[in-house]
């Protein structure tokens, strides 16, 4: 491996929109107040602008305006070195989840986690992904999940459909909507199937989740390989395009929403012929269209954590809010929630990451800040399930009482079942 | 050829020339590395984000106002203090009519200057002593984040002591102070003048097109 290909990558990265952020940044390290990183540390090497230097090398020597002129009269920035993107490879990895906080202090408004997204690319380039992401992309392209071995999924989801006792067709052809999952749903939190399962019946949805296509983690978007993460979008769009859905779903997993909605047609470079629906949006959808009643409310007092990508940097902010009011009676909001929201310090391939668990338990002491300054919460509402399962481990770590509960299992527990209802709520009730 | 004439005149000229091609240059070519259009389907709007984002960010929002009231002070400070010194100083308001736009506006009392000037000079040398003290600003700075403080501040000391136009000599150092700032400042972070509005303005359309500004 040669620095220059990391040059190249980098180089390759920076467009009108990344060059604008390089040329705004006056250093003025107000967005180390909005990294969790920095702020339980308090090392400025944590500083989310301090991440961008290897890619800002590159663009003040190599693409800037007056480059040449610079670097004739030997003021153009050193070119980087192999020590040096070693010396970033921590930083860009380990310590930043790509949550995007920093944008909010920024007075220049930069996009600093899309550009520490971009050059991870130099270090993908460069041979220095941490082992356990590298490990994770190779499984998700080998055996298409990055946890998930060959016949799992069926019999998860046979058992799921069993539990809730509703028939779920896989790879079923000519349905609407085609579910696809996050590993860590399938692996930690499969009552999720069984709880679509449930609301879909209720709202007449007709649905099925593909056997080749039913991952939604794209560690080659948090990796930052550009390659991968058209590969790992591609498989969800071809399985799409085969079914014939009119929609996917996108589940309860932050990052897939922004990499398969939002940057995934850039990646395949062509429009999706059908349309990426987050779970959280077709549930109100449901819900204001009466298609999805509730009955009863949840006495406890909680929570919601916001999902990083799927709230400040996806948009879904009023749904998860409008679906839990209608089934909680004691909703209280965090100081800074919804875009503002702190992260749960494990998103952007984090927490697929072993060398970053220690820096990553630590940071969760914002988010616990965050928690206890309300007082009394009794649970833990999120909507994604990275954020579910890095919430629950840094709980335990913490040794706090406090469940972690999906938004979707939620609603499905108080799903207007007729006779079925009270056992739900009786169920969920004990578990409290 | 007096010295005080290469000043105003050759000088001058070459240096605002500098200054004017090398910022829209510096402009056209981070514009022209062009970007791909955006094939997902938007929930909002690009140019409402643009704006939204381009406004919001103005003050400091998401609960970090107590955090960054330092520099919202400072930086307010000096830059509103500098582009009140630039437009409505005595001297300049007389430049600009005679030299620049042919047209004149009222000018800053002497004692509004002495004020606003202290306002300044107190926002500048606040920000640039949080530079050097402060361990992330430590972390973060370069050379040409203090060249371009320091330019900036004796352009504008040179610009006080200037102030009454009775000495050609304070006058010649206060032009050729200004000179070289103009000749730096297309090559230097002083751009931020200018990209700022596009900084905000590119996070703020991919966004808006997520229905969110952050």
């Amino acid at each position: 491996m040669s620095a220059q290909k990391a040059i190249d990558a980098l180089a390759g990265q920076i467009d009108s929109t990344v060059a604008s952020y390089l040329e705004a940044c006056i250093h003025c390290g107000q967005c180390a107040e909005a990294c969790h990183f920095y702020q339980v540390t308090g090392d400025p090497k944590y500083t989310p602008t301090y991440k961008m230097r290897p890619i800002d090398r590159v663009y003040r020597r190599d693409k800037a305006p007056f480059s040449g002129l610079m670097k004739a009269i030997g003021l153009a920035p050193d070119e980087l070195t192999m020590q040096d993107l070693e010396d970033w490879s921590e930083l860009l990895y380990d310590t930043c989840t790509l949550c995007g906080r920093c944008t909010l202090v920024c007075p220049m408004g930069i996009d600093i986690a899309t550009v520490v997204r971009k050059s991870r690319a130099g270090l993908v380039a460069a041979g220095m992904v941490p082992e356990g992401l590298l490990a994770a992309a190779e499984r998700a392209v080998e055996q298409g999940s990055p946890l998930i071995k060959p016949g799992v999924l069926e019999k998860v989801v046979a058992k799921q459909s069993a539990e809730v006792g509703i028939p779920i067709e896989l790879d079923k052809k000519g349905v609407d909507y085609l579910v696809i999952l996050s590993a860590m749903e399938i692996l930690n939190f499969y009552e999720v199937i069984g709880a679509l399962a449930k609301i879909f019946k209720q709202a007449g949805i007709s649905w099925t989740i593909s056997t080749t296509a039913f991952e939604a983690t794209n560690i080659g978007y948090q990796m930052g390989s550009p390659d991968i993460a058209r590969t790992l979008v591609q498989r969800i769009v071809d399985s799409a395009e085969e079914l014939g859905v009119k929609y996917v779903i996108s589940p309860e997993c932050g990052h897939a929403y922004t990499a398969l909605n939002w940057d995934g047609p850039n990646m395949t470079g062509k429009r999706h012929s059908f349309k990426v629906i987050h779970i959280l949006e077709l549930l109100e959808q449901l819900r204001r269209d009466g298609r999805v009643k509730t009955k009863g409310l949840d006495g406890r007092r909680i929570t919601y954590h916001d999902p990083c990508q799927i709230s400040r940097r996806g948009g879904v902010i009023d749904e998860p809010r409008s679906l839990i009011d209608q089934i909680s009676s004691n909703f209280v909001e965090m100081r800074n929630h919804g875009a503002a929201n702190i992260c749960c310090g494990g998103g952007g391939g984090v927490s697929s990451n072993p060398r970053a668990e220690g820096l990553r338990i630590k940071a969760f002491a914002c988010k616990k800040e965050q928690i206890d300054e309300l007082g009394g919460v009794e649970a833990l509402v999120t909507s994604c399930a990275n954020c579910r399962n890095v919430l629950e481990e840094a709980i335990d770590e913490f040794e706090m009482d406090l469940p972690v509960v999906g938004l979707t299992e939620l609603v499905a527990m108080y799903l207007d079942e007729g006779e079925k209802k009270p056992a739900a709520r009786k169920r969920r009730k004990k578990a409290a | 050829m007096s010295l005080i004439w290469f000043v105003e005149q050759p000088l001058w000229y070459l240096s605002a020339t500098v200054f004017v091609v090398g910022v829209l240059w510096r402009l056209f070519a981070l514009v022209a590395l062009g970007k791909k259009e955006d094939l997902s389907v938007a929930r909002g709007s690009a140019g409402g984000g643009a704006v939204r984002a381009v406004l919001l960010h103005f003050i400091p929002h998401g609960g970090f106002f107590s955090k960054t009231f330092f520099h919202f002070l400072a930086g307010y400070a000096f830059h509103l203090g500098l582009f009140v010194l630039l437009l409505f100083a005595a001297p300049h308001v007389t430049f600009i009519d005679e030299r620049i736009l042919g047209v004149g506006w009222t000018p800053l009392p002497r004692w509004a200057f002495i004020l606003t000037a202290e306002i300044a000079f107190a926002g500048l040398i606040f920000l640039w002593a949080r530079r050097i003290s402060d361990p992330v600003q430590r972390q973060i700075s370069d050379a040409d984040d203090h060249a371009g403080t320091w330019l900036t501040f004796i352009a504008m000391l040179t610009g006080c002591l200037a102030l009454q136009e009775s000495n050609d000599a304070l006058r010649i150092i206060h032009m050729l102070s200004v000179e070289v700032w103009l000749i730096y400042f297309p090559f230097s972070r002083l751009m931020h003048a200018f990209t700022w509005v596009l900084s905000r303005g590119n996070m703020g359309a991919v966004f808006g097109r997520r229905g969110v500004t952050p």
